[in-house]
C-alpha cells in the first residue's frame, strides 16, 4: 500500500499536475486570440506576403489592427454566403472577379463611397460600385524554350481542347485563377463551347495543384507548357530564376479568352460591424500606398488605381488586348459545376 | 490483465447480468460515455442526413460519374499495393532486428522505427525535392511506404520477439525446412499484428491529404479539397465524403472479417525460452543491405532535404515571430486538445473495463468507427453543422478541439483501457469501505494508478494534434497559423526553403515521443 501510494504521489501528480497547468494556460493564451474591438476581419484569398504588406502599411498609418484569414476564392466566397449576416469577416480581398460576383450576387456586400470608387478607373471595378478593383493579373501560357517555336505556339486558348496537344499543357483546374479563365470563356463564347472545350481539356491537361506547382514543372520539362497567371513567372525571376531558366511568356491578345485579364476584388460586408475601419482598408488599399507596394513589392500583379504604375517589369497592360468582360457577371458557380461535370474537379 | 478477469469479483458495483441500468451509483458514468459517443457520431449522422436531404437523383448524379471512378480506382490501387509492401517490409526488418544476428541489431530497429517521427506531408516534400519527377500512383506509393511502414513493423517485432521457439523446434523437429517453419508457423502467428497493422495503414492512407498533393496523387481526401476550395461545403463534396466513409467502414469490415479468431497464446507451465538468433552467415550482407537502404529512404532522404533547404534558406527563412508564434499555437492547441481527449476518454475506458457489456460494446465501437474517419470529413460536418444551427460555436477553439477529440480519442481510450485494467479494483473497494465516495475512489485510487498509461495516452494524441492538417485547415480559428498550416503556406507557393523550419521543428517534437513508442513496444515484449 505504500509503495502504491508514493506511486501515486509521485509520478501521477507530477504528470497530471504539470500538464493541467500547461493545457490551462494554454486554452486562456487561446480565449486571447478573439478580436479586440475596432480591429478588422480580413477574409483574404489573395497572396498571403502581398496582403501582409498591404496591413503592415495601413495598420502603421491608421493604427487599426487586422486580422487575417486566408482561404481560397470561392472557399472563401461560398463561406460568406453560408455565414450570411452573422459572418465576422469586415473585408473580403480576392485574387479573381467570380468570387466578388457570387457574394454581392447573395446581397453581402455594403455599397462602397464615391470616394473608394474615384480611386480606381471604371474598367477596373464593376458599374454598382458594391466591390472595387485592388489589383489585376493577365492570363499567359508559359511554356518550355526547348518545346516550342514562334510558329508552333497555340493562337487561341481555344486551341488547347484539340487532340495534337493531349499531355502537352499543364493547368491547376482546382484553382481559383484557372476557373476563372474559365468563367470568362463561358461569358465570352457561351455555355456549349466552354462545356465542349472543357471536355477536351479533360482529355490533354495535365493537372497540378497550384500554377506555381505547375511552372515548376513546365521549367523541369516534365510537361511542355501551361495556362497561369503572369506573375508567377516575374516573381520567380526576382527571386532567383530557379524555376523559371527555360521558361517563356507567350500572351494570346487579340481579345481571345486567353488574353482575360482578371481583376482582384475588394469589399465590404454589409454585416461588418466596423464599417469605417473596413473601407479606410479599401482606401488604403486603392490609394497611393497599397498600389505604391504593387509597383515595388515582389507580388508583380498590375496596378489599378487612377494613375498608378505597375511594375516596370511588366507587360503593360494597354498592350495585352484583354477581351471586355463585366467583372460582376463573371460565374463561378455555373463553371465549377460544369467542370465537375466534364470530370476536372 | 483483461477486462473479463477483473471484473468478474465486483460485488459492490454491479450484480449479474452486467446490464448497465444496473450499475445504480455510477450510472451518470453510462451517461458521460453515451453523451460522448453520440457526439462522436455528429459526423457520421451528418453525411447519412446530407445524403438524404441531396435528394436521391442529385446523389447519383455526383456519386456515380467518371470522376469518382477514377478516385476509387487510385485510391483503391494505393492501399491495395501499399499495405502487402509494407507488411512484406515490415516482416523482413522485423524478423532481421528480432530473430537474426543482423550486426547492429538494435540500431536497425530504432532506424525502423524512427521515420514515425516524420509527418508523412514532409516525407512527400523531401522526395519532390529530390526527385522532382516523382508522380502519381508510383510516387505516392514509394512515398507511403516509406511514411508509414513503422506503424506495422512496431507491432510485428515486439510480437516476433515474444514468440515461444518451442513450435518452431516441434515443426522443424518433424522435418519442416527453415523457410517451411517460418511459412508454417512464424507468419501464422504474425497474423493478428499484420491484420492490425494493415488495418492503421489503410486508413492512413484514404486519411492523408498533404503527401498526396505534393506527390501530384488524386485520393478521395484530395478530392474533396479541391471540391472544398472551389464551393466550401457544396454537395459534391459533402458526396465524396460519403463515398469514402463507405470506403472506411470497407476496410474496417474486411479487417474484422478476416482477422480470424484462432488461438495465438501457448499453453503449458514455465516461460517460454528465448529464441535461438538465425545464423546470417553469408547473406549477412543482404540484411545489412536492406536495412541500410530502407534507413537511407525513409530517414535520409528527409534528413537531407531538411539540411539542403535550411543552408539553402540562410538565416533569412527563420522568422523568429511567425516561427515562435506557429509553435506556441501549435503546443497550445496540442496541450488543450490533448487534456480533452484524455478527460473525455475516462467513462468509456471504465465501463469497458470495469462494467462491460453490450451497451459498452456498441458504444466503444462507434468511438473507433469514428476515430478512423479522415480529418476531412469530420471538419467538413463540424463546418457545415456549425455554420448552420450552433452559429455561437463557428470558427471558435472550441470547435477544432472537438475535432480533435472526435479523431483521437480512440487513442486515449486504449491508453486509459489498459491502466485501469492493471488498477487492482480491490483498491478502490478498500477507499470505499474507508468512506470514499464512488468518484473519490476513482479519482484518488484507479485514476491515479492509471495515469501513467492516460500519460502516454495524451502524448500520442497530442503528437497527433501537432501534425494535423486538413482538420486545422478548414476548422481553425482567423487569425490561426500551426506549424502544419505554414508548413502548408509555404510549400503551396513553392517557397521549399521558407518550409524548412517550420517542417524540423515538427519533426524535433515528434522525436521523444516516437522514442517513447519505440521503447514501449520492446517492454510490451518483457525485454
Amino acid at each position: 500500500m505504500k509503495s502504491v501510494l508514493s506511486l501515486i504521489k509521485r509520478r501521477s501528480l507530477l504528470t497530471w499536475g504539470l500538464s493541467l497547468g500547461l493545457s490551462g494556460a494554454a486554452l486562456t493564451a487561446i480565449a486571447q486570440n478573439a478580436a479586440p474591438a475596432g480591429s478588422i476581419v480580413i477574409y483574404n484569398a489573395q497572396h498571403a506576403s502581398l496582403v501582409e504588406a498591404w496591413t503592415e502599411g495601413f495598420t502603421k498609418e491608421t493604427g487599426i489592427k487586422v486580422i487575417v484569414r486566408r482561404g481560397g476564392d470561392m472557399e472563401m466566397a461560398n463561406q460568406i454566403v453560408q455565414e450570411g449576416a452573422a459572418s465576422p469577416a469586415d473585408v473580403f480581398l480576392t485574387e479573381n472577379s467570380p468570387a466578388m460576383a457570387l457574394v454581392d450576387g447573395a446581397g453581402l456586400f455594403a455599397p462602397l463611397s464615391q470616394t473608394v470608387l474615384d480611386q480606381v478607373p471604371s474598367n477596373f471595378r464593376p458599374p454598382h460600385g458594391r466591390w472595387v478593383g485592388i489589383a489585376a493579373r493577365s492570363t499567359v501560357f508559359v511554356y518550355n524554350k526547348m518545346k516550342f517555336t514562334a510558329d508552333t505556339l497555340p493562337k487561341s486558348l481555344l486551341d488547347l481542347s484539340g487532340p495534337s496537344w493531349k499531355g502537352r499543357w499543364a493547368a491547376s483546374p482546382s484553382g481559383p485563377d484557372f476557373q476563372a479563365i474559365v468563367s470568362a470563356m463561358l461569358e465570352l463564347k457561351g455555355e456549349a463551347v466552354t462545356a465542349n472545350w472543357l471536355k477536351g481539356m479533360k482529355e490533354n491537361v495535365v493537372p497540378y495543384k497550384g500554377n506555381s506547382v505547375a511552372m515548376k514543372a513546365v521549367n523541369a520539362g516534365q510537361v511542355n507548357s501551361a495556362v497561369i497567371y503572369h506573375y508567377y513567372y516575374y516573381g520567380d525571376r526576382a527571386k532567383g530564376g530557379e524555376n523559371t531558366e527555360r521558361i517563356a511568356l507567350h500572351y494570346f491578345r487579340n481579345e481571345d479568352p486567353g488574353a482575360f485579364v482578371s481583376i482582384s476584388g475588394g469589399g465590404v460586408l454589409a454585416s461588418s460591424k466596423n464599417k469605417p475601419q473596413a473601407e479606410a482598408f479599401l482606401k488604403w488599399v486603392t490609394g497611393k500606398g497599397g498600389q505604391e507596394i504593387l509597383r515595388k513589392g515582389d507580388s508583380y500583379e498590375y496596378a489599378v488605381g487612377v494613375g498608378a504604375a505597375s511594375n516596370p517589369k511588366l507587360v503593360p497592360l494597354a498592350e495585352l488586348k484583354s477581351p471586355l468582360v463585366d467583372p460582376g457577371k463573371l460565374n463561378n458557380k455555373k463553371v465549377t459545376d460544369m467542370m465537375t461535370q466534364a470530370g476536372l474537379l | 490483465m483483461t477486462a473479463t478477469t477483473l471484473s468478474s469479483p465486483q460485488p459492490l458495483l454491479h450484480q449479474r447480468p452486467p446490464h448497465l441500468s444496473r450499475v445504480p451509483r455510477f450510472s451518470w458514468f453510462a451517461v458521460a460515455a453515451v453523451l460522448v459517443s453520440l457526439v462522436a457520431l455528429l459526423p457520421l449522422g451528418f453525411v447519412a442526413w446530407i445524403g438524404f436531404q441531396t435528394g436521391w437523383s442529385t446523389v447519383v448524379a455526383l456519386v456515380f460519374r467518371p470522376r469518382v471512378g477514377e478516385l476509387l480506382i487510385n485510391t483503391g490501387l494505393l492501399v491495395l499495393i501499399t499495405v502487402p509492401l509494407c507488411a512484406v517490409l515490415s516482416v523482413a526488418l522485423a524478423w532481421l532486428t528480432e530473430r537474426s544476428d543482423l550486426p547492429g541489431a538494435r540500431t536497425w530497429a530504432w532506424l525502423a522505427a524512427a521515420p514515425l517521427a516524420v509527418p508523412a506531408f514532409v516525407h512527400s516534400y523531401a522526395w519532390i525535392t529530390v526527385a522532382p519527377g516523382l508522380q502519381g500512383l508510383p510516387g505516392g506509393v514509394l512515398v507511403s511506404v516509406l511514411a508509414y511502414f513503422p506503424f506495422m513493423y512496431l507491432p510485428i517485432a515486439a510480437v516476433l520477439r515474444r514468440l515461444d521457439p518451442g513450435m518452431e523446434d516441434a515443426a522443424a523437429s518433424l522435418g519442416e525446412s527453415p523457410w517451411g517453419v517460418f511459412r508454417r508457423v512464424v507468419l501464422p502467428q504474425l497474423r493478428l499484428p499484420i491484420w492490425g497493422g494493415a488495418l492503421l495503414v489503410g486508413l492512413h492512407l484514404l486519411a492523408e491529404y498533404g503527401l498526396y498533393v505534393m506527390i501530384r496523387f488524386d485520393t478521395f481526401t484530395t478530392a474533396i479539397v479541391d471540391q472544398f476550395q472551389s464551393t466550401y461545403n457544396g454537395p459534391a463534396a459533402n458526396m465524396l465524403a460519403g463515398v469514402l466513409v463507405v470506403c472506411c467502414f470497407g476496410l474496417l469490415g474486411l479487417e474484422a472479417g478476416t482477422r480470424g479468431r484462432e488461438r495465438y497464446a501457448r499453453v503449458g507451465s514455465g516461460s517460454a525460452r528465448q529464441p535461438a538468433l538465425a545464423r546470417l552467415g553469408s547473406y549477412t550482407w543482404v540484411g545489412l543491405l536492406l536495412s541500410a537502404v530502407v534507413a537511407a529512404l525513409s530517414l535520409g532522404v528527409p534528413l537531407i532535404t531538411l539540411v539542403r533547404w535550411l543552408v539553402a534558406g540562410g538565416v533569412s527563412v527563420w522568422k523568429v515571430p511567425a516561427l515562435s508564434a506557429a509553435l506556441g499555437q501549435t503546443l497550445m492547441y496540442g496541450l488543450a486538445g490533448a487534456l480533452l481527449t484524455t478527460l473525455v476518454a475516462v467513462p468509456m475506458a471504465w465501463l469497458s473495463i470495469r462494467a462491460p457489456g453490450r451497451l459498452q460494446r456498441v458504444l466503444e465501437g462507434s468511438n473507433y468507427v469514428v476515430g478512423s474517419l479522415p480529418g476531412i470529413v469530420v471538419a467538413l460536418a463540424l463546418v457545415t453543422i456549425t455554420v448552420r444551427v450552433a452559429l455561437p460555436l463557428y470558427q471558435t477553439v472550441v470547435t477544432l478541439l472537438l475535432a480533435y477529440m472526435l479523431m483521437f480519442l480512440p487513442r486515449a481510450i486504449v491508453n486509459w483501457r489498459a491502466g485501469i485494467a492493471q488498477a487492482p479494483l480491490e483498491l478502490e473497494q478498500a477507499a470505499r469501505s474507508l468512506g470514499r465516495s464512488p468518484t473519490q475512489a476513482l479519482w484518488q485510487i484507479t485514476l491515479r494508478l492509471a495515469a501513467p498509461s492516460a500519460a502516454s495516452g495524451f502524448a500520442m494524441v497530442f503528437l497527433a494534434i501537432t501534425n494535423e492538417l486538413t482538420a486545422t485547415l478548414l476548422l481553425s480559428p482567423n487569425g490561426t497559423q500551426t506549424l502544419a498550416t505554414a508548413f502548408w503556406s509555404h510549400t503551396s507557393e513553392i517557397d521549399y526553403a521558407g518550409a524548412a523550419p517550420y517542417a524540423l521543428i515538427m519533426v524535433l517534437l515528434s522525436l521523444p515521443l516516437t522514442w517513447l513508442l519505440y521503447l514501449q513496444s520492446r517492454r510490451a515484449a518483457g525485454r
